[in-house]
Protein backbone atom coordinates (compact mmCIF):
# COMPACT_ATOMS: atom_id res chain seq x y z
CA UNK A 1 0.00 0.00 0.00
CA UNK A 2 1.23 3.46 -0.80
CA UNK A 3 1.50 6.00 1.88
CA UNK A 4 -0.19 9.26 1.12
CA UNK A 5 1.04 12.23 3.07
CA UNK A 6 -1.24 15.17 3.20
CA UNK A 7 0.87 17.47 5.27
CA UNK A 8 2.97 20.23 3.76
CA UNK A 9 6.20 18.99 2.30
CA UNK A 10 8.49 20.85 -0.04
CA UNK A 11 6.86 21.16 -3.40
CA UNK A 12 3.62 19.69 -2.16
CA UNK A 13 1.79 22.96 -2.14
CA UNK A 14 -0.95 22.87 -4.72
CA UNK A 15 -3.31 25.73 -5.45
CA UNK A 16 -5.86 24.12 -3.18
CA UNK A 17 -3.63 24.56 -0.17
CA UNK A 18 -3.88 27.76 1.75
CA UNK A 19 -0.64 28.96 3.28
CA UNK A 20 -0.12 30.74 6.54
CA UNK A 21 -1.99 34.02 6.30
CA UNK A 22 -5.15 32.57 4.85
CA UNK A 23 -5.02 30.05 7.63
CA UNK A 24 -4.42 32.61 10.33
CA UNK A 25 -7.74 34.26 9.64
CA UNK A 26 -9.28 30.89 10.35
CA UNK A 27 -9.80 31.52 14.07
CA UNK A 28 -8.90 28.37 15.97
CA UNK A 29 -6.66 27.07 13.18
CA UNK A 30 -2.95 27.17 13.88
CA UNK A 31 -1.50 30.66 13.80
CA UNK A 32 1.81 29.71 12.26
CA UNK A 33 3.47 32.23 9.97
CA UNK A 34 3.76 30.98 6.40
CA UNK A 35 6.76 28.97 5.30
CA UNK A 36 9.23 30.55 2.87
CA UNK A 37 11.98 29.01 0.78
CA UNK A 38 15.27 30.90 0.78
CA UNK A 39 17.64 31.15 -2.20
CA UNK A 40 21.04 32.76 -1.85
CA UNK A 41 23.54 34.09 -4.37
CA UNK A 42 26.87 33.57 -2.68
CA UNK A 43 28.75 35.85 -5.05
CA UNK A 44 28.21 37.95 -8.11
CA UNK A 45 28.07 35.79 -11.22
CA UNK A 46 26.71 32.68 -9.52
CA UNK A 47 23.16 31.35 -9.46
CA UNK A 48 20.89 31.71 -6.47
CA UNK A 49 20.88 28.38 -4.69
CA UNK A 50 18.31 26.91 -2.32
CA UNK A 51 19.57 27.36 1.23
CA UNK A 52 16.64 26.22 3.35
CA UNK A 53 13.37 27.55 4.66
CA UNK A 54 11.94 29.66 7.44
CA UNK A 55 8.73 31.13 8.77
CA UNK A 56 7.86 34.81 8.44
CA UNK A 57 4.73 36.94 8.42
CA UNK A 58 5.55 38.69 5.14
CA UNK A 59 8.22 39.03 2.46
CA UNK A 60 10.18 41.79 4.20
CA UNK A 61 10.40 39.79 7.38
CA UNK A 62 11.31 36.69 5.39
CA UNK A 63 14.23 38.55 3.78
CA UNK A 64 15.47 39.91 7.10
CA UNK A 65 15.15 36.55 8.81
CA UNK A 66 16.90 34.86 5.90
CA UNK A 67 19.79 37.28 6.30
CA UNK A 68 20.05 36.49 10.02
CA UNK A 69 19.58 32.74 9.71
CA UNK A 70 21.49 31.93 6.52
CA UNK A 71 24.11 34.65 6.01
CA UNK A 72 25.78 35.29 9.37
CA UNK A 73 29.19 34.70 7.80
CA UNK A 74 28.96 36.49 4.48
CA UNK A 75 27.44 33.50 2.72
CA UNK A 76 25.47 35.72 0.43
CA UNK A 77 25.17 39.04 -1.35
CA UNK A 78 21.65 38.56 -2.68
CA UNK A 79 18.62 36.72 -1.32
CA UNK A 80 15.40 35.53 -2.91
CA UNK A 81 12.48 34.35 -0.83
CA UNK A 82 9.35 32.71 -2.13
CA UNK A 83 6.42 31.42 -0.18
CA UNK A 84 6.70 27.63 -0.20
CA UNK A 85 3.13 27.20 -1.35
CA UNK A 86 4.07 28.73 -4.69
CA UNK A 87 6.62 26.04 -5.50
CA UNK A 88 5.46 23.34 -7.86
CA UNK A 89 7.53 20.20 -8.03
CA UNK A 90 7.77 17.17 -10.27
CA UNK A 91 6.55 13.96 -8.75
CA UNK A 92 9.41 11.77 -7.47
CA UNK A 93 7.33 8.63 -7.99
CA UNK A 94 6.92 9.50 -11.65
CA UNK A 95 10.55 10.49 -12.10
CA UNK A 96 11.37 7.45 -14.22
CA UNK A 97 8.76 8.22 -16.90
CA UNK A 98 9.13 11.97 -16.58
CA UNK A 99 12.84 12.04 -17.33
CA UNK A 100 12.87 8.97 -19.56
CA UNK A 101 12.92 10.78 -22.95
CA UNK A 102 16.38 12.15 -22.17
CA UNK A 103 17.78 8.73 -21.41
CA UNK A 104 17.97 7.10 -24.83
CA UNK A 105 19.30 10.11 -26.73
CA UNK A 106 22.93 9.38 -26.15
CA UNK A 107 23.78 11.07 -29.47
CA UNK A 108 23.31 14.36 -27.63
CA UNK A 109 26.63 13.79 -25.91
CA UNK A 110 29.95 14.46 -27.64
CA UNK A 111 31.31 11.11 -26.46
CA UNK A 112 28.80 9.32 -28.75
CA UNK A 113 30.91 10.10 -31.80
CA UNK A 114 33.85 7.84 -32.55
CA UNK A 115 36.39 9.90 -34.46
CA UNK A 116 40.06 9.29 -35.36
CA UNK A 117 42.64 10.37 -32.80
CA UNK A 118 44.45 12.33 -35.48
CA UNK A 119 41.57 14.77 -35.63
CA UNK A 120 42.71 17.83 -33.67
CA UNK A 121 40.96 20.75 -32.04
CA UNK A 122 37.55 19.09 -31.74
CA UNK B 1 0.93 -1.16 -10.80
CA UNK B 2 0.61 -1.28 -7.05
CA UNK B 3 3.85 -2.13 -5.31
CA UNK B 4 3.82 -3.99 -2.07
CA UNK B 5 5.22 -2.43 1.07
CA UNK B 6 7.86 -5.12 1.10
CA UNK B 7 9.11 -4.17 -2.33
CA UNK B 8 9.16 -0.50 -1.44
CA UNK B 9 10.96 -1.31 1.76
CA UNK B 10 13.57 -3.29 -0.14
CA UNK B 11 14.10 -0.54 -2.69
CA UNK B 12 14.38 1.97 0.11
CA UNK B 13 17.03 -0.02 1.97
CA UNK B 14 18.93 -0.59 -1.23
CA UNK B 15 19.08 3.14 -1.88
CA UNK B 16 20.27 3.75 1.65
CA UNK B 17 22.91 1.03 1.33
CA UNK B 18 24.16 2.66 -1.87
CA UNK B 19 24.53 5.94 0.04
CA UNK B 20 21.84 7.61 -2.02
CA UNK B 21 19.98 10.36 -0.18
CA UNK B 22 16.32 10.07 0.67
CA UNK B 23 14.38 13.27 -0.05
CA UNK B 24 11.16 14.40 1.69
CA UNK B 25 8.68 13.24 -0.94
CA UNK B 26 10.32 9.87 -1.60
CA UNK B 27 8.73 6.76 -0.18
CA UNK B 28 10.08 5.90 3.25
CA UNK B 29 9.05 3.47 5.98
CA UNK B 30 6.76 5.14 8.48
CA UNK B 31 9.10 4.21 11.31
CA UNK B 32 12.00 5.91 9.50
CA UNK B 33 9.92 9.07 9.23
CA UNK B 34 8.93 8.97 12.89
CA UNK B 35 12.45 8.20 14.09
CA UNK B 36 13.83 11.09 12.06
CA UNK B 37 11.17 13.50 13.28
CA UNK B 38 12.03 12.54 16.84
CA UNK B 39 15.77 12.73 16.34
CA UNK B 40 15.84 16.00 14.37
CA UNK B 41 13.30 17.81 16.55
CA UNK B 42 15.07 16.73 19.74
CA UNK B 43 18.26 18.04 18.25
CA UNK B 44 16.54 21.33 17.38
CA UNK B 45 15.09 21.61 20.89
CA UNK B 46 18.58 21.06 22.33
CA UNK B 47 19.97 23.95 20.30
CA UNK B 48 17.17 26.25 21.46
CA UNK B 49 17.26 25.24 25.14
CA UNK B 50 21.05 25.28 24.88
CA UNK B 51 20.92 29.06 24.51
CA UNK B 52 19.61 29.48 28.04
CA UNK B 53 22.60 28.44 30.19
CA UNK B 54 24.93 30.63 28.11
CA UNK B 55 22.50 33.49 27.60
CA UNK B 56 22.67 33.71 31.37
CA UNK B 57 26.20 35.19 31.13
CA UNK B 58 25.93 37.58 28.18
CA UNK B 59 25.29 40.64 30.33
CA UNK B 60 28.06 39.66 32.74
CA UNK B 61 30.81 38.80 30.28
CA UNK B 62 34.13 40.14 31.60
CA UNK B 63 34.99 42.18 28.51
CA UNK B 64 33.41 43.60 25.39
CA UNK B 65 35.35 41.08 23.31
CA UNK B 66 34.00 38.18 25.34
CA UNK B 67 30.51 39.58 25.21
CA UNK B 68 30.57 39.88 21.43
CA UNK B 69 31.90 36.31 21.12
CA UNK B 70 29.30 34.85 23.46
CA UNK B 71 26.52 36.76 21.74
CA UNK B 72 27.62 35.42 18.35
CA UNK B 73 27.79 31.88 19.70
CA UNK B 74 24.34 31.99 21.25
CA UNK B 75 22.97 33.47 18.02
CA UNK B 76 24.54 30.56 16.11
CA UNK B 77 22.75 28.10 18.38
CA UNK B 78 19.46 29.80 17.54
CA UNK B 79 20.36 29.40 13.88
CA UNK B 80 21.12 25.70 14.39
CA UNK B 81 17.72 25.22 15.97
CA UNK B 82 16.08 26.93 13.00
CA UNK B 83 17.95 24.89 10.35
CA UNK B 84 16.92 21.72 12.13
CA UNK B 85 13.28 22.65 12.70
CA UNK B 86 13.04 23.36 8.96
CA UNK B 87 14.55 19.98 8.14
CA UNK B 88 12.06 18.24 10.45
CA UNK B 89 9.16 20.13 8.87
CA UNK B 90 9.90 18.52 5.50
CA UNK B 91 8.83 15.24 7.11
CA UNK B 92 5.32 16.52 7.68
CA UNK B 93 5.30 17.89 11.22
CA UNK B 94 4.55 21.58 11.80
CA UNK B 95 6.74 23.97 13.76
CA UNK B 96 3.94 24.59 16.24
CA UNK B 97 3.49 20.87 16.84
CA UNK B 98 7.16 20.57 17.67
CA UNK B 99 7.04 23.54 20.05
CA UNK B 100 3.99 22.02 21.67
CA UNK B 101 5.87 18.75 22.21
CA UNK B 102 8.77 20.62 23.78
CA UNK B 103 6.59 22.76 26.02
CA UNK B 104 4.45 19.87 27.23
CA UNK B 105 7.53 17.85 28.12
CA UNK B 106 6.67 15.16 25.58
CA UNK B 107 9.81 15.86 23.56
CA UNK B 108 13.22 15.65 25.20
CA UNK B 109 16.31 17.76 24.69
CA UNK B 110 19.93 17.07 25.59
CA UNK B 111 20.20 16.53 29.35
CA UNK B 112 23.39 18.60 29.55
CA UNK B 113 21.41 21.84 29.47
CA UNK B 114 19.75 21.02 32.76
CA UNK B 115 22.93 21.86 34.65
CA UNK B 116 23.48 25.40 36.00
CA UNK B 117 26.15 27.84 34.80
CA UNK B 118 27.62 29.05 38.08
CA UNK B 119 30.70 31.00 37.03
CA UNK B 120 32.19 32.70 33.99
CA UNK B 121 34.54 29.74 33.55
CA UNK B 122 31.47 27.65 32.71
CA UNK B 123 31.29 29.53 29.39
CA UNK B 124 34.72 28.18 28.58
CA UNK B 125 33.95 24.68 29.80
CA UNK B 126 30.72 24.53 27.80
CA UNK B 127 32.42 25.64 24.60
CA UNK B 128 35.30 23.22 25.01
CA UNK B 129 33.52 20.17 26.47
CA UNK B 130 29.84 20.47 25.56
CA UNK B 131 30.32 21.84 22.06
CA UNK B 132 33.29 19.49 21.72
CA UNK B 133 31.11 16.49 22.50
CA UNK B 134 28.37 17.85 20.26
CA UNK B 135 30.82 18.15 17.36
CA UNK B 136 31.85 14.50 17.65
CA UNK B 137 28.19 13.51 17.68
CA UNK B 138 27.39 15.81 14.77
CA UNK B 139 30.17 15.19 12.27
CA UNK B 140 28.85 11.73 11.26
CA UNK B 141 25.39 13.31 11.01
CA UNK B 142 26.58 15.45 8.10
CA UNK B 143 26.02 12.39 5.91
CA UNK B 144 22.88 10.73 7.16
CA UNK B 145 20.57 9.13 4.59
CA UNK B 146 17.99 11.93 4.80
CA UNK B 147 18.86 14.86 2.52
CA UNK B 148 17.45 17.88 4.39
CA UNK B 149 18.99 16.65 7.65
CA UNK B 150 22.37 16.24 5.97
CA UNK B 151 22.25 19.73 4.49
CA UNK B 152 21.25 21.31 7.81
CA UNK B 153 24.03 19.45 9.62
CA UNK B 154 26.69 20.58 7.16
CA UNK B 155 25.86 24.17 8.13
CA UNK B 156 25.79 23.34 11.82
CA UNK B 157 29.17 21.61 11.74
CA UNK B 158 30.80 24.46 9.85
CA UNK B 159 29.77 26.85 12.61
CA UNK B 160 30.56 24.65 15.59
CA UNK B 161 34.31 24.78 15.33
CA UNK B 162 34.46 28.40 16.46
CA UNK B 163 32.33 27.46 19.47
CA UNK B 164 34.83 24.94 20.71
CA UNK B 165 37.84 27.10 19.97
CA UNK B 166 36.49 30.15 21.80
CA UNK B 167 35.70 27.92 24.80
CA UNK B 168 39.21 26.54 24.96
CA UNK B 169 40.70 30.00 24.54
CA UNK B 170 38.56 31.27 27.40
CA UNK B 171 39.82 28.49 29.70
CA UNK B 172 43.39 28.91 28.51
CA UNK B 173 43.29 32.53 29.56
CA UNK B 174 41.88 31.64 32.97
CA UNK B 175 44.48 28.89 33.38
CA UNK B 176 47.22 31.50 33.02
CA UNK B 177 45.55 33.90 35.44
CA UNK B 178 45.50 34.36 39.19
CA UNK B 179 45.08 31.54 41.69
CA UNK B 180 41.36 32.32 41.96
CA UNK B 181 40.96 32.22 38.20
CA UNK B 182 42.81 28.90 38.00
CA UNK B 183 40.51 27.47 40.65
CA UNK B 184 37.49 28.73 38.77
CA UNK B 185 38.76 27.01 35.65
CA UNK B 186 39.34 23.67 37.42
CA UNK B 187 35.98 23.88 39.17
CA UNK B 188 34.13 24.38 35.89
CA UNK B 189 35.94 21.41 34.33
CA UNK B 190 35.08 19.28 37.37
CA UNK B 191 31.39 20.06 37.08
CA UNK B 192 31.05 19.70 33.27
CA UNK B 193 33.21 16.64 32.65
CA UNK B 194 30.82 13.85 33.65
CA UNK B 195 27.67 15.40 32.20
CA UNK B 196 29.62 15.85 28.94
CA UNK B 197 30.41 12.13 28.85
CA UNK B 198 26.72 11.41 29.29
CA UNK B 199 25.94 13.46 26.17
CA UNK B 200 26.84 10.44 24.05
CA UNK B 201 23.88 8.56 25.48
CA UNK B 202 23.54 5.19 27.23
CA UNK B 203 26.10 2.42 26.87
CA UNK B 204 25.83 0.44 23.65
CA UNK B 205 24.22 -2.61 25.23
CA UNK B 206 21.50 -0.38 26.68
CA UNK B 207 20.78 1.54 23.52
CA UNK B 208 18.04 -0.50 21.83
CA UNK B 209 17.26 1.81 18.90
CA UNK B 210 20.82 1.99 17.72
CA UNK B 211 20.76 -1.03 15.43
CA UNK B 212 17.93 0.17 13.22
CA UNK B 213 19.34 3.70 13.15
CA UNK B 214 22.67 2.33 11.96
CA UNK B 215 20.94 0.28 9.27
CA UNK B 216 19.14 3.42 8.09
CA UNK B 217 22.35 5.44 8.23
CA UNK B 218 20.97 8.09 10.51
CA UNK B 219 23.59 6.99 13.00
CA UNK B 220 27.10 5.94 12.00
CA UNK B 221 29.03 5.23 15.18
CA UNK B 222 27.89 3.74 18.45
CA UNK B 223 27.59 5.82 21.62
CA UNK B 224 30.60 4.16 23.25
CA UNK B 225 32.78 4.59 20.16
CA UNK B 226 32.13 8.31 20.10
CA UNK B 227 32.55 8.61 23.87
CA UNK B 228 35.96 6.96 23.69
CA UNK B 229 37.00 9.30 20.91
CA UNK B 230 36.00 12.24 23.09
CA UNK B 231 37.90 10.99 26.14
CA UNK B 232 41.05 10.44 24.06
CA UNK B 233 40.79 13.92 22.60
CA UNK B 234 40.11 15.79 25.85
CA UNK B 235 42.63 13.84 27.94
CA UNK B 236 45.35 15.20 25.64
CA UNK B 237 44.00 18.73 25.25
CA UNK B 238 43.70 19.32 28.98
CA UNK B 239 47.46 19.06 29.34
CA UNK B 240 47.74 22.44 27.63
CA UNK B 241 45.56 23.94 30.35
CA UNK B 242 47.60 22.41 33.16
CA UNK B 243 44.33 21.22 34.70
CA UNK B 244 43.10 17.71 35.51
CA UNK B 245 39.98 15.73 34.70
CA UNK B 246 37.99 14.69 37.79
CA UNK B 247 38.49 10.95 37.23
CA UNK B 248 41.06 9.01 39.29
CA UNK B 249 40.68 6.02 36.95
CA UNK B 250 41.62 7.95 33.85
CA UNK B 251 44.82 6.55 32.38
CA UNK B 252 46.45 5.68 29.08
CA UNK B 253 46.11 2.02 28.14
CA UNK B 254 49.15 0.88 26.15
CA UNK B 255 47.32 -2.20 24.86
CA UNK B 256 44.16 -0.62 23.54
CA UNK B 257 45.90 2.64 22.63
CA UNK B 258 43.03 4.48 24.28
CA UNK B 259 42.42 6.15 27.62
CA UNK B 260 40.60 4.04 30.20
CA UNK B 261 38.07 5.99 32.23
CA UNK B 262 35.98 5.49 35.35
CA UNK B 263 32.35 4.43 35.68
CA UNK B 264 29.70 6.93 34.65
CA UNK B 265 26.88 7.60 37.11
CA UNK B 266 23.98 6.41 34.96
CA UNK B 267 21.52 6.90 37.78
CA UNK B 268 22.20 10.63 37.61
CA UNK B 269 21.71 10.53 33.84
CA UNK B 270 18.36 8.79 34.24
CA UNK B 271 17.23 11.28 36.87
CA UNK B 272 18.09 14.29 34.71
CA UNK B 273 16.35 12.77 31.67
CA UNK B 274 13.28 12.12 33.78
CA UNK B 275 13.09 15.78 34.73
CA UNK B 276 14.87 15.76 38.08
CA UNK B 277 18.08 17.53 37.07
CA UNK B 278 19.10 20.75 38.81
CA UNK B 279 17.54 23.07 36.20
CA UNK B 280 14.93 21.08 34.23
CA UNK B 281 12.03 23.08 35.60
CA UNK B 282 13.74 26.43 35.22
CA UNK B 283 14.73 25.77 31.59
CA UNK B 284 11.30 24.67 30.46
CA UNK B 285 9.67 27.51 32.33
CA UNK B 286 11.98 30.07 30.71
CA UNK B 287 11.25 28.60 27.29
CA UNK B 288 7.49 28.61 27.81
CA UNK B 289 7.58 32.16 29.13
CA UNK B 290 9.53 33.37 26.09
CA UNK B 291 6.97 31.71 23.82
CA UNK B 292 4.00 33.17 25.71
CA UNK B 293 5.54 36.64 26.00
CA UNK B 294 6.21 36.68 22.27
CA UNK B 295 2.62 35.85 21.34
CA UNK B 296 1.53 39.47 20.87
CA UNK B 297 4.53 40.13 18.62
CA UNK B 298 3.64 37.18 16.41
CA UNK B 299 0.00 38.26 16.28
CA UNK B 300 0.93 41.87 15.54
CA UNK B 301 3.21 40.82 12.68
CA UNK B 302 0.47 38.65 11.22
CA UNK B 303 -2.05 41.49 11.49
CA UNK B 304 0.41 43.94 9.93
CA UNK B 305 1.12 41.59 7.03
CA UNK B 306 -2.60 41.11 6.40
CA UNK B 307 -3.17 44.87 6.48
CA UNK B 308 -0.35 45.54 4.03
CA UNK B 309 -1.59 42.80 1.69
CA UNK B 310 -5.06 44.30 1.85
CA UNK B 311 -3.81 47.80 1.07
CA UNK B 312 -1.86 46.50 -1.87
CA UNK B 313 -4.84 44.62 -3.23
CA UNK B 314 -7.00 47.73 -2.96
CA UNK B 315 -4.40 49.90 -4.66
CA UNK B 316 -4.14 47.35 -7.45
CA UNK B 317 -7.84 47.23 -8.11
CA UNK B 318 -7.92 51.03 -8.03
CA UNK B 319 -5.25 51.32 -10.74
CA UNK B 320 -7.13 48.76 -12.77
CA UNK B 321 -10.29 50.82 -12.53
CA UNK B 322 -8.57 54.04 -13.55
CA UNK B 323 -6.91 52.24 -16.44
CA UNK B 324 -10.23 51.33 -17.84
CA UNK B 325 -11.11 53.34 -20.93
FE1 LIG C 1 24.82 24.18 17.97
FE1 LIG D 1 27.60 25.12 19.50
Amino acid sequence: MRLIIQKYLYGDYGDGHAGGLEKASNQDQQKEWPLWEVFIRSKQGLDHKHAGSLHAADAIMALENARDVYTRRNEGMSIWVVESKHIHASDPDAAAEFFEPANDKIYRHPSFYDLPDSLKHM
Amino acid sequence: MEQTTNQLQEQFQQRVDEEQKIEPRDWMPEKYRQTLIRQISQHAHSEIIGMLPEGNWITRAPSLRRKAILLAKVQDEAGHGLYLYSAAETLGISRDEMYEQLHSGKAKYSSIFNYPTLSWADMGAIGWLVDGAAILNQIPLCRPSFGPYARAMVRVCKEESFHQRQGFECLLQLSKGSEVQRQMCQDAINRWWWPSLMMFGPKDDESPNSKLSMQWKIKRFTNDELRQKFVDMIAEQIKLLGMVLPDPDLKWNEQTKHYDYGAINWEEFKQVIQGNGPCNKERLEARKKAWADGAWVRDAATAHAAKQANKKAKANSLTKETQQP
